[in-house]
């Protein structure tokens, strides 16, 4: 499953309101592989994820993408960068002026693509691939949660990316819901062999769709493995973490 | 913060707007000039800045020339100077009323309503959305809008001068029962072209004004719908006070090259 590091974090630090949230990240992500990090709820992950699309600018360290230190890249170098990787936010971030299938065609037009014949049939089979066929001419605030978000993996996926990095991609949403987009996570793997990274505090969506885990714990990588190495582990933080323990008094 | 340390607080606060302003407009000019001109959403914002803001402009032109007309009738009137209303109405709408009541007009409806788009958008992650989409915001939003402000402008600063002038022409010979021939005469006598065109020079140039305040103040809001909120009011209350302050240094420099009073 593993091949070359796509993604390469070195000693990430960055500090939010004088609070310091990432403490030397390190981290890399293979090729080909869906790596999920999980945390705390207010610990980072989100932080960490909008490092690797340059949305952050670290205090220190490096974000490797493809052999490119990203860190160093202005606004406009950014660009051939972010067409490589694809981001779904945590509420989906949909363009609110625009319908569904505006939303997702927004990429295929900014890319160039003009022949609207051509932009309808690719919206169509994008929008049949997450199961949001019969929705083009909602409004996003028309969406529930879940749809809101299926919709954001489709205007992430039209223009196909190398990398996608999820955010938190099934906090808020019925176990149902949540299933049906894990499943679409792995399918994206599957179909379209990308390279996936998922923040989420949601071990059922973790167990469903990981290759590779991290366990981002005050600031640092705690735990890096695979599944199986996650259910042996013996460190007490990550095994709170997995079996949900507070250790608070009732 | 002290009072000693208080100055320097606000001139650093200042220092930083202005420079932050600058570099939305720098970035803007560079963006135009590479071509990255999308021309379907600069139609857009067209109809929504110029043909939206009509109505609210022919009003206020209108109604000030009316007002603005009767006042001067009923000063000049005991001086048995009521013939020479024409050209005072005609030079003032020119030269600051128009291109100034259509700033103050421009900055309460459209500044307001940029801001508050694009700092929702901030505070909604659409424009990190955007970024993420490598779609540069100013490519996509701001430069749009500050093509169509720039034609807009002066268009509607034009139409409110003309609402100005007509409204008081009305008032003036149908109401308060000056001669039409002499007010049309000494307006003609007294108003030059290049009163006219001082007055587009200031549209264009308040224009410039409101678009990046407004820019800036949406693209740099946060703290979710209390930040859109102050975001909004900022870029009204700071787009209209620069539209008056700029507008007296535009009156002393233009004057320089158009001087009032001159010929005629």
């Amino acid at each position: 499953m593993s091949g070359a590091a796509m993604i390469e974090v070195k000693d990430l630090v960055q500090r939010i309101g004088g609070q310091e949230i990432l403490r030397g990240f390190s981290i890399p992500v293979h090729r080909g592989e869906t790596l999920v990090l999980l945390g705390r709820s207010g610990g980072g992950k989100s932080v960490f994820l909008r490092h690797l699309i340059g949305l952050m600018k670290p205090v220190s360290g490096q974000v490797i993408v493809d052999g490119v230190d990203i860190t160093q890249l202005g606004e406009r170098a950014l660009e051939p960068v972010r067409r490589k990787i694809a981001m779904v936010f945590q509420d989906g971030a949909l363009f609110d002026s625009m319908t569904v299938f505006d939303n997702v065609a927004f990429t295929l037009r900014e890319r160039g693509e003009r022949d609207e014949e051509t932009i309808r049939r690719k919206v169509r089979e994008t929008l049949e691939l997450v199961n949001m066929t019969g929705h083009e001419h909602k409004m996003p605030v028309n969406l529930s949660g879940g749809m809101r978000k299926r919709v954001a993996l489709a205007r992430a996926i039209v223009w196909p990316p190398e990398v996608i990095l999820y955010d938190e991609p099934t906090a808020g949403l019925d176990p149902i819901v949540s299933d049906s987009i894990n499943r679409l996570i792995r399918r994206m793997q599957r179909q379209l062999h990308v390279t996936s990274i998922v923040v989420t505090h949601d071990m059922v969506s973790c167990n469903h769709i990981a290759d590779r885990v991290a366990l981002l714990h005050e600031g640092r990588v705690r735990f890096y493995g695979t599944l199986e190495e996650l259910s042996k582990t013996d460190d007490s933080v990550v095994r709170d973490f997995v079996d949900g323990r507070s250790h608070e008094a009732e | 913060m002290g009072l000693i340390t208080l100055p320097g607080a606000v001139a650093v606060a200042f220092c930083s707007y202005l420079g932050q302003v600058a570099e939305l407009a720098a970035e803007t000019v560079r963006s135009v000039f590479a071509g990255r001109i999308r021309f379907g959403l600069v139609l857009r914002q067209i109809s929504h800045i110029g043909f939206g803001s009509q109505m609210v402009v022919i009003v206020t032109g209108a109604f000030t020339g009316a007002v603005f007309t009767a006042q001067t009738f009923f000063q000049f009137a005991r001086l048995n100077m009521e013939s020479a209303v024409g050209p005072v109405i005609s030079v003032a709408m020119c030269r600051e009323l128009g291109p100034v009541l259509t700033g103050l007009m421009v900055a309460g409806r459209v500044g307001a309503a940029m801001s508050a788009e694009l700092g929702t958008m901030k505070v909604t992650q659409q424009i990190d959305a955007l970024r993420a989409l490598a779609v540069h915001p100013v490519d996509y939003l701001v430069v749009p809008r500050a093509l169509a402000m720039l034609i807009s402008m002066p268009l509607l600063v034009g139409e409110c001068i003309f609402f100005g002038i007509a409204s008081g022409y009305f008032v003036a010979t149908k109401v308060l029962g000056v001669g039409a021939a002499y007010y049309m005469a000494n307006m003609y006598r007294f108003t030059e072209a290049e009163d006219i065109f001082m007055g587009l020079i200031k549209g264009f140039v308040f224009g410039l004004i409101i678009v990046f305040i407004s820019c800036r103040e949406g693209l740099y809001a946060r703290d979710g719908a209390v930040g859109v909120g102050r975001a909004t009011t900022e870029a009204v209350v700071i787009g209209s006070l620069s539209v008056l302050i700029a507008n007296f240094f535009l009156t002393m420099a233009l004057n320089i090259f158009f001087p009032a009073g001159v010929s005629g």
